[in-house]
């Protein structure tokens, strides 16, 4: 992997620190007018999720982390591992349960989802923005009330729990933004 | 293809206005106005400041400041003179850099770096109408800022009060890299609430091109620097006007050079003749006008100031 110069650092630019991928989020050049420069890097480490800040000199240099996101199609889950597809060259790639802790509640088979792969191997999954997920439980519809604006809590098939309108029933299909956790609609409907 | 500026209109004609006010405060002042070359056979050996060079025969640079060929003008006797030129910083850009950027550079005989700082504060009282001031030595805001003595500690005690806020990626054993840390990390955040800020007398290592005296019963050099809300803006010395000293400080820049593996340069012996010859007793000051600007405008950002910055030309 090619080294890296802090003026090269710019946001999405992955890096190895302490052993670790971390993807730099922001890069602040930081000089006395007569004194040294300094660039103050804003970054998150890839395996734990932490965010915080390191001070360079500048025109120190970073390996490169071999990190890449990939659009997968997710498959299956054995219990054990989630399979993931790359659509081009239906290569399968399978990941472990704290990769993909944070999509849990949106995987839904077939959809697809950003991979992060780590040396080949998946370091995180993000779901889609938007997920179209089957209500299995919930209070019974009330019909006809589209107009109250009250709420109640209805179960998905992935087990994830939503704010939904008082008039959607169980069976029936809405579509959620996976980064907020909201209720979008009916799906088919947007 | 993005072609447009990155400053608004109203901006850039706040610029021309604060241009139009730096000038008229020099002439009631009558202090010339001078232009000297941007392309220089020479440029500044100080390690942290790196210069643009242009290729041909011979080789010239493009000057980080106007201040050697200033100082010849004051050697020939021009008397107080001003100048507003264009300066050239390499790999300087950020939020508050620009490597191309716009610099008001000023001299004046008989004044000693505490009469330069009035007239600063009243430059800044005409342009961003603020006439209320203070001053504090680098000595002083290094204790109350951060309880440490910059002139006395060590290398270890200086990381060690860095290591106790920051997360710092180098060892160094040199101690104005700790303070250099320190001040831009530190000292500068606690300078916002400060205002109009005056920071005098530094240690000798920082002294740049300040003669040296007695603080405090500890050598200084007689360099300030001032800072609005916490941006520094302007850099000053009760200049050295001793042709030996200097050419010694600017050995001991190439020594520091070769140190950090970076190239040596030629001393400007124009400059050190200048001086042997007889530069008059005097202070001087470069004072960034982007960054003035930007506080008088209140913009976070030089970008906002600058009609196409770095990354649209």
């Amino acid at each position: 992997m090619a080294n890296h110069s802090t003026n090269e650092f710019r946001s999405g630019l992955k890096v190895m620190l302490d052993g670790d991928p971390c993807s730099i989020l922001d890069n602040e050049f930081v000089k006395p007018g007569k004194g040294q420069a300094f660039n103050r890097v804003k970054m998150r480490n890839l395996k734990s999720g932490r965010v915080w800040e390191r001070t360079f000199k500048s025109g120190e240099t970073l390996e490169g982390a071999d990190v890449m996101d990939r659009s997968m199609e997710y498959l299956y889950t054995d219990g054990e591992f989630w399979y993931f597809m790359e659509p081009d060259t239906y290569e399968q790639h399978q990941a472990d349960a704290k990769a993909v802790e944070d999509a849990l509640p949106w995987l839904k088979e077939q959809d697809t989802c950003e991979v992060t792969l780590y040396n080949g191997t998946p370091l995180s999954v993000a779901p889609p923005n938007f997920v179209e997920l089957e209500i299995i439980e919930t209070d019974p519809g009330l019909k006809g009330d589209t107009a109250s604006g009250g709420n109640k809590p209805a179960t998905l098939t992935t087990g994830a729990i939503v704010k939904v309108p008082l008039f959607l029933s169980q069976g029936e299909v809405i579509r959620v933004d996976t980064r907020t956790g909201e209720y979008q609609g009916r799906a088919g409907k947007s | 293809m993005d072609w447009r500026p990155g400053a608004e209109m109203p901006t850039l004609r706040a610029r021309a206005a604060l241009l139009a006010t730096v000038r008229e405060f020099f002439a009631a002042r009558t202090v010339l106005e001078v232009e000297t070359p941007l392309l220089c056979c020479d440029t500044v050996t100080e390690p942290a400041v790196a210069s643009y060079a242009i290729t041909g025969e011979p080789r010239r640079f493009l000057q980080t400041s106007p201040e050697y060929a200033m100082k010849r003008l004051l050697a020939a006797g021009s008397g107080p003179i001003f100048q507003i030129s264009r300066a050239f910083r390499a790999g300087e850009a950020g939020p508050r850099h620009n490597p191309e950027f716009s610099l008001l550079e000023w001299y004046r005989p008989e004044f000693d770096h505490n009469q330069l700082m009035s007239e600063v504060a009243e430059l800044v009282t005409a342009c961003l109408g603020r006439p209320s001031y203070s001053k504090i030595s680098y000595r002083e805001l290094f204790r109350e800022v951060l309880n440490i003595d910059p002139f006395t500690a060590d290398v270890s005690q200086l990381r060690s009060v860095a290591g106790n806020s920051l997360d710092v990626s180098f060892d160094s054993a040199d101690r104005d890299l700790w303070l250099d840390l320190l001040l831009s990390h530190l000292i500068e955040p606690a300078l916002v609430e400060r205002g109009v800020c005056f920071v005098y007398d530094y240690p000798p290592s920082q002294a740049a091109l300040a003669r040296l005296g007695y603080s405090d019963g500890v050598e200084v050099g007689h360099r300030f620097e001032l800072y609005v809300d916490g941006m520094e803006l302007a850099n000053g010395y009760f200049e050295l006007t001793d042709a030996r000293q200097q050419r010694l400080r600017f050995s001991e820049d190439n020594k520091r050079r070769l140190q950090a593996g970076l190239p040596i340069l030629p001393l400007d012996e124009r400059l050190l003749s200048a001086l042997q010859s007889g530069l008059p007793e005097c202070s001087g000051v470069a004072l960034g006008l982007d960054r003035l600007l930007m506080c008088q405008l209140g913009k976070a950002d030089i970008r906002e100031v600058l009609a196409f910055d770095w990354t649209r030309c």
